[in-house]
């Protein structure tokens, strides 16, 4: 039998369970003597902290204790780097607790023990916390003259310059006919999980066992760093995960709380748990995304372009987190996008500032360099007179160029190349997909007081870090299959696409294989995690492997109890058969082998966004008239998941592009501190929305083909939007530069335009 | 986001209620729907000592129309409005107002009572109560007693009720077959709460406007009429022109303030343009 699950849109195994309410999340997870941990958060942005007095709330009746930074010897742990662990960055880790300084409205000061959350928060009420106020640095322009620093030691508060370097760009740009500056900013986003945050620990004095539920997306990193930190040894601590409500780059780093809680259920020799409630995730779960840029791009009168340059700077908060420096650093090595560009400089610097500290989010860096650059695109076809779709098609990198090798950065001596495809042929089809000749006529059009504008953007998408995955393949007690992966599972359906790919590589029904386990620390040596769009690709990967080290095992064992050669074994859906024999797979439970892939090179897969839509000019208001994404993905194993991923992107990315912005005053204060002051886009909001998954040219550098496909929705949203709002708006000359596109931002430029004509 | 501690009490008569918020010395407060107090629980930015529940208090929950108009029981829910067929004729302006309040869960619970006792510079109620010089019916330890609009909304969260009063009735004055009325809001997602909105309307004599009533709300710090826009609406034919000087006079009479979502000077502009387009409006009905 040959098996083809791979390539069919198969329904999510997952969706029944969740869809019935049988999902367990870690606030489901019920535990005898419980205590609940409430954190008491600084609301003051910057400061010395002088003492903390909370005898007042150890007297209110359910407390059972406070804990402070004094409760650990030595001084709070720092929660080191995982991406990125370069020696410029120790000095502005996060230490788990604040002990001399406050440096974020929302940094944890004391952790309250009670006998329920509604009693922790009372008793928050009751700590008494003196802090000697410093000057709050709000943004990078103040953090740039290092008037008021975040970190005594280091002196500064740029923590690091990346330098994105291809070719010769000053020399490019010496000789260059034309050449376009411009400054630009995104908003600052995050990526807000339905299900926030939780931990909880229990600890087994007698066996001297930590295990920790609520794990997400890298436990067997963070089982490293919490045995580091909390100093017992990794086999000593197991991280179970849960059922995850999202992840988009935020769940499942390790944050102060994944020390505090395990710590504390250590301290206390009773379990704690602690679920971050809607208030504390928006200060408390990293941010993302704020950056700003001055970026030249230089270009040859057909519309080539020679070269580009620029400076960016990045509004990192108030530490380096775990992740915190992949923004920067994409947004650097990724300006380019998918266009063939011979010469690159970029300086991305990172800026510490008394906010919240800032991570990864879904498209980290893409997201702001696909605005930069695409927004400047149109404006330079404009002025060099090119359709902005023929300056595209001309400039987009061929599959005779391929492997293409991008800009390189120090100093993490980062080099890279895109891997397979035609970036051209998505392009194409999107603007067939929504007809474009037909629409082109509406551009700048008034129609019933609203104007039309076409937006239209090329992306390009990494995915598939490596440097490993590991799987496991096991047969079960009723002759079923296990397989377990060393991958987590934030919500994108690993559970049905490993179990397309595990039943294809067998040879047997999908219904063969019974579960995927994912994401706890017990099921497999080593695991990698859920990050960069990697799962399908590495973990895929991995179960190839392990399939091909379970059948070799099979075999073997096989071919003893069969009496047969271990090359006549064949696996039969529940029966092993060789020799004219046949044994049920049942005999064979517990059989188990483990497989894993390496792999050190990046997938790109890539699309292009095309829009429509209407600007009510008076309002400021945008309307979503269509809108198509297509993306490449190399191969798609479940076609239906990888379109739940690109319009679920698609819809974050609509989010940034026009209503989400965290929002700090001069002082560092928190503005948007819940949903009504930070507006996510709700079920009515874009309603209009398409894709297309092709996989025409699959990826070279796995076995399977795969790429990464989960951010590809959200990296082009933003500007795709800002172009097709200039493109409505063109008779007032309107170019937004920055995100989002507000009301009232676009009325500003509605109004400057008409300032322009009057004039 | 867990409610500090507080007594529950649901009283059967209105009596009992004012004798509970009475005796807790502005320690206490009613509770309509909750979906305004709830949230403010949770954040602790009100911690009150005694919830006294509303939702037994006979007689509040009634929509009366009559020749006098429109009398809104206190605990009249917003799904109560936009389901009562009556009131397409009896106050089509005020069915149209309700049906932009926040979000259908919300919506089966807020109620008018609790909607104008919280004051909210940006909801729509006391946006109509204002616009249609509504009379609020009160009854505390001192008695009942009437409150017009004008005197009941005082600012930001803040109106004429002592601590041990109740909101019993809104009354709201009987409406003209023939009345032109237009309504326009703008907010930045579905069931927000808006940037500013305008309710207005007037009636037509001898082919003129007349009687102009125009309502902002979500601009300044409390609902209030626009004199000034009225005035310029008074006694004209009203067309495209007559609309554009209408909104002119309303954005040039609001006091805008700056917040997260919009600035002072978008907020007034947005005031006259959706002042202009409900003038526009109610003239096409
Ligand atoms: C997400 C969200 C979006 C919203 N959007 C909108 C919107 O767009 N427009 C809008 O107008 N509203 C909006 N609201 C508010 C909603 O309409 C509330 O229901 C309303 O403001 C309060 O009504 P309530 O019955 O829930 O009052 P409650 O929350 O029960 O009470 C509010 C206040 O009024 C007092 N109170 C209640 N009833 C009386 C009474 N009879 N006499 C004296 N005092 C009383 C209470 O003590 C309390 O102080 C929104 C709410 C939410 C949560």
């Amino acid at each position: 039998m040959k098996n083809t699950f791979i390539g069919q849109p198969m329904e999510r195994r997952e969706d029944m369970r969740f869809l019935r309410g049988r999902g367990e999340y870690v606030d489901d997870v019920a535990m005898p003597g419980l205590l609940y941990a409430v954190i008491l958060r600084s609301s003051v942005a910057h400061g010395r902290l002088i003492s903390i007095d909370a005898s007042a709330a150890l007297k209110v009746p359910g407390v059972h204790s406070v804990i402070t930074a004094a409760d650990m010897p030595g001084g709070p742990p720092i929660v080191p780097m995982r991406l990125q662990p370069l020696p410029e960055f120790k000095p502005f880790e996060q230490p788990v607790i604040a002990h001399d300084k406050v440096r974020y409205v929302g940094e944890p000061i004391a952790v309250v023990l009670a006998s329920s959350v509604a009693i922790g928060e009372d008793a928050l009420e009751a700590i008494a916390v003196e802090i000697e106020d410093l000057p709050a640095v709000a943004d990078w322009q103040t953090a740039a003259k290092n008037k008021s620093v975040l970190f005594e030691k280091p002196g500064t508060n740029r923590s690091l310059v990346f330098q994105a370097r291809k070719g010769d760009a000053d020399a490019a740009f010496a000789n260059a006919p034309y050449v376009r500056r411009e400054h630009l900013r995104t908003g600052r986003h995050y990526g807000l999980t339905m299900e926030p945050r939780g931990v909880m620990a229990t600890w087994d004095d007698a066996a001297g066992k930590l295990t920790v539920y609520g794990a997400a997306k890298v436990p067997f990193f963070n089982r490293r760093i919490l045995s580091a930190q909390i100093k017992l040894p990794v086999e000593s601590i197991e991280m179970i995960e849960n059922d995850v409500g999202g992840g988009y780059g935020a769940r499942g780093e390790f944050y102060p709380e994944d020390f505090l809680i395990p710590f504390a259920a250590r301290h206390v020799r009773r379990p704690v748990k602690w679920i971050e409630d809607r208030r504390e995730t928006l200060m408390a779960m990293n941010h993302a995304r704020e950056e700003e840029c001055d970026l030249e791009v230089a270009c040859a009168r057909d519309g080539t372009i020679l070269a580009i340059r620029g400076e960016v700077h990045t509004d990192m908060g108030a530490y380096m987190r775990t992740n915190g420096a992949v923004g920067a650093r994409n947004v650097s090595q990724f300006m380019a996008g998918p266009y063939r560009v011979p010469h690159v400089k970029i300086d991305s610097s990172l800026w510490m500032t008394n906010k919240t500290p800032v991570g990864t989010y879904r498209g980290p860096g893409r997201f702001e360099a696909n605005f930069f650059l695409e927004r400047m695109i149109d404006m330079i076809a404009a002025d060099l007179g090119i359709d902005r779709i023929d300056f595209r098609r001309k400039n987009l990198i061929t599959s005779a160029e391929q492997p293409y090798p991008i800009a390189h950065v120090q100093p993490t001596d980062a080099r890279d190349e895109y891997d397979s495809g035609e970036y051209s042929e998505t392009l194409e089809r999107a603007l067939k997909e929504i007809d474009w000749p037909k629409l082109s006529k509406l551009q700048g059009k008034l129609i019933d007081g609203k104007y039309h504008g076409l937006g239209v953007v090329c992306f390009i998408e990494g995915g598939g870090a490596g440097p490993k995955e590991s799987a496991r393949i096991e047969v079960n007690k009723d002759g079923t299959l296990s397989v377990y992966m060393g991958t987590s599972s934030v919500g994108q359906g690993v559970e049905t696409v490993f179990a397309q790919i595990a039943a294809d590589a067998l040879e047997v029904p999908v219904e063969r294989i019974h579960h995927v386990y994912h994401g706890s620390t017990a099921y497999v040596s080593d695991g990698y995690g859920a990050y960069h769009s990697r799962s399908t690709v590495m973990g895929g990967s991995a179960v190839l492997d392990a399939t091909n080290n379970f059948m070799a095992t099979l075999r073997q064992a096989a071919g003893k109890r069969l009496g047969c050669a271990e090359s006549n074994v064949a696996l039969d859906i529940d029966k092993v058969t060789g020799g004219g024999r046949s044994m049920e797979l049942s005999e064979f439970a517990e059989l188990t082998a483990e497989g894993a892939f390496l792999n050190k090179k990046h997938t790109y897969s890539y699309g292009a966004h095309v829009a429509h839509i209407t600007v009510d000019a008076r309002l400021g208001r945008i309307e979503i008239v269509d809108y198509v994404v297509v993306q490449d993905v190399g191969r798609a194993v479940n076609p239906l998941t990888v379109k739940g991923q690109v319009l679920g992107s698609l819809v974050q990315g609509l989010g940034g592009a026009v209503l989400e912005d965290l929002k700090y005053d001069e002082n560092g204060q928190f503005l948007t501190g819940s949903l009504a002051d930070y507006l996510l886009p709700t079920a009515t909001d874009f309603p209009n929305l398409r894709c297309v998954v092709l996989d025409d040219y699959p990826s070279p550098i796995n076995p399977l083909g795969v790429k990464g496909a989960g951010e590809g929705g959200i990296i082009a949203a933003g500007g795709c939007m800002a172009n097709a709002v200039a493109n409505a708006l063109q008779s007032f000359g309107a170019q937004p530069l920055q995100l989002p596109l507000t009301p009232t931002y676009i009325w500003e430029l509605v109004q400057a335009g008409q300032k322009q004509a009057a004039e | 986001m867990k409610l500090p501690p507080f007594e529950y009490a649901c009283p059967a008569t209105i009596n009992e209620a004012v004798a509970l918020l009475a005796g807790h010395g502005g320690e206490a407060k009613p509770l309509a729907g909750g979906q305004s107090l709830m949230p403010m629980m949770a954040f602790r930015i009100a911690q009150p000592s005694l919830l006294v529940d509303l939702r037994k208090l006979p007689g509040l929950k009634e929509i009366k129309i009559g020749a006098d108009g429109v009398r809104l029981g206190a605990l009249v829910r917003w799904r109560d409005i936009l389901d009562d067929k009556r009131l397409d004729a009896a106050h089509p302006l005020l069915k149209e107002a309700i049906s932009h309040v926040a979000h259908y869960q919300i919506r089966n619970r807020g109620t008018v009572g609790g909607s104008c006792a919280h004051a909210d510079p940006a909801s729509e109620m006391p946006g109509i109560a204002q616009t249609c010089e509504a009379t609020f019916s009160v009854i505390g330890k001192a008695g009942a007693r009437t409150i017009k609009a004008a005197d009941f909304f005082q600012g930001a969260l803040t109106t004429a009720l002592k601590p041990d009063e109740i909101v019993t009735e809104i009354h709201l004055p009987a409406w003209p077959a023939q009345r032109r009325y237009g309504f326009q809001e703008f907010a930045r997602r579905r069931g927000d709460f808006a940037m500013a909105g305008i309710a207005l309307y007037y009636d037509v004599e001898g082919g003129k406007a007349a009687n102009a009533h125009i309502g902002v709300f979500g601009v300044g710090d409390c609902q209030r009429r626009l004199p000034k826009a009225e005035a310029a609406l008074n006694g004209h034919t009203v067309d495209d022109a007559l609309a554009v000087k209408v909104g002119e006079a309303a954005a040039a009479e609001v006091e805008p303030q700056e917040d997260i979502h919009a600035s002072s000077a978008y907020r007034r502009a947005l005031t006259g343009t959706l002042a202009e387009r409900a003038l526009k409006a109610a003239a096409a009905r």
